[in-house]
């Protein structure tokens, strides 16, 4: 299966404390890569590093190795929703949907992107300012992107740090399957969580553990 | 999607959120103006003497009044995670920051530039010196912002970068502050001007190319970090 992302050697070290040493793996297409481990085993840190944005991580990572074409610059085929969530609290969902998929150069008609915050339970709020909407409701305009019907092609990957906190079970379980979902139809996820996921796709891998 | 119209997108984001902070933003308007009226209350009624301080004053008060907005610029969206994805977004992260600085500048040294003939009235500025006087301030203050955001995406990261970034940002002001003034103390002169317009534009020029760049690799460390 083609690999969309293959990590070498990464090496990481804050405060005289090594967060995780040599650590090397490849994620293939279709597959969900589970990071666990506790508070500050630095799994945020290996996302920021995954994306391009960290500066704290030695090793090479590099995004879809066996596609012929290296030009497609790989952050525009990720997803990547931090544990900031970057929703703008002066702006409506809907205006911050448009941005987010606008920087992505995603087109889509406005209608799909209604439905995407219909999907995730923000149906009547859709041009009230974000800093009025609740903590869990806020995740959920930055999540509503994932429920985008797009070509396989278009988004690759999803690189999600902690999707599932602030949301009501409800909620939860249904972005769960749509990453089992996703990940059936060909797409990667990597994602860090403390609630399990159940999938025969799913790949755990622990940070913390080894030292 | 092509170049421009994302960019559009980007530009029409930066204008919608300065308008919902628009507080914040007539803030330093009100600096400027309050500078500008306490000068002649608090050094001279004499009207000669105003005007040999006039382009000096609005100057300062225009510097000030920027270097107060410049704490804003990248602020919140470092706060809320935005900046992240700006770095991740699809098109150059460089084309991204001019953009903003540019909305930084249509919102604060445009405002400035349009009141400065306004109060120049009250400093007693000769009125023939007025179209010079716009002319260096929309330069003067354009390279400001430029400049200004080097600082502000070096501080972004830190809780309170305000006194940091006014000591890294201060120095680099000063040779704008310098041509731009004298541009227009030597107009009031008699004296020739060109020159010293001639190099505020080039210093607006260089830093039109190269604070972009600059902000960009300081907002990677900033979020990198």
């Amino acid at each position: 299966m083609a690999r969309v992302l293959s990590a070498v050697g990464l090496d990481c070290e804050r405060d005289d404390r090594h967060l995780f040493r040599d650590l090397s793996f490849d994620v293939a297409s279709g597959e969900i890569l589970h990071l666990t481990g506790p508070n500050g085993s630095g799994k945020t840190t290996l996302l920021r590093r995954l994306v391009g944005i960290s500066s704290v991580v030695d090793g090479d990572v590099s995004w879809f190795p066996d596609s012929p074409e290296r030009t497609a610059e790989p952050c525009e085929k990720i997803w990547y929703i931090a544990h900031r969530p970057a929703v703008t609290l002066l702006q409506s969902p809907l205006e911050n949907m448009a941005y987010a998929l606008a920087l992505h150069g995603i087109q889509v008609p406005e209608s799909v992107v209604w439905d995407a915050l219909e999907t995730v339970g923000l149906r009547g709020f859709e041009d009230v300012p974000s800093h009025q909407l609740s903590a869990g409701q806020q995740r959920r305009v930055a999540l509503a992107r994932l429920y985008l019907p797009l070509e396989p092609d278009r988004v690759r990957a999803w690189v999600l740090d902690e999707p599932l906190t602030a949301l009501d079970i409800e909620a939860v379980d249904r972005l769960k399957v749509r990453i089992i979902d996703y990940a059936r139809a060909g797409g990667s996820v990597i994602m860090t969580s403390h609630h399990g996921l159940d999938s025969e796709t799913v790949r755990t891998l622990e940070l913390g553990a080894a030292l | 999607m092509t170049f421009l119209p994302l960019l559009k997108s980007v530009f029409r984001r930066e204008m919608q959120l300065a308008y919902r902070r628009r507080s914040d933003l007539a803030n330093p308007l009100l600096f400027f103006l309050i500078v500008v009226v306490l000068f002649p209350l608090g050094v001279t009624p004499d009207m000669t003497k105003l005007a040999d301080m006039a382009p000096g004053v609005l100057w300062v008060g225009a510097l000030l009044a920027n270097l107060l907005s410049l704490d804003l610029l990248f602020r919140s969206d470092y706060e809320d995670g935005s900046l992240e994805q700006m770095l991740l977004a699809s098109l150059p992260p460089t084309s991204l920051v001019l953009c903003k600085v540019w909305v930084h500048w249509l919102v604060t040294g445009l405002p400035l530039t349009i009141m400065a003939p306004l109060l120049s009235i009250m400093l007693g500025l000769p009125g023939n010196a007025l179209p010079l006087l716009m002319l260096t301030l929309a330069l003067g203050t354009l390279s400001l912002s430029l400049i200004g955001s080097i600082g502000a995406a070096l501080t972004v990261g830190l809780q309170k970068g305000g006194l940091l970034l006014t000591l890294l940002i201060m120095p680099l002001f000063v040779p704008v502050i310098i041509f731009g003034t004298g541009a227009v103390q030597a107009q009031v002169a008699g004296l020739p001007w060109q020159a010293h317009l001639a190099m505020l534009a080039a210093m607006t020029t260089g830093s039109l190319a190269l604070s972009p760049l600059l902000t960009v690799a300081a907002l990677r460390i900033a979020v990198g970090d």
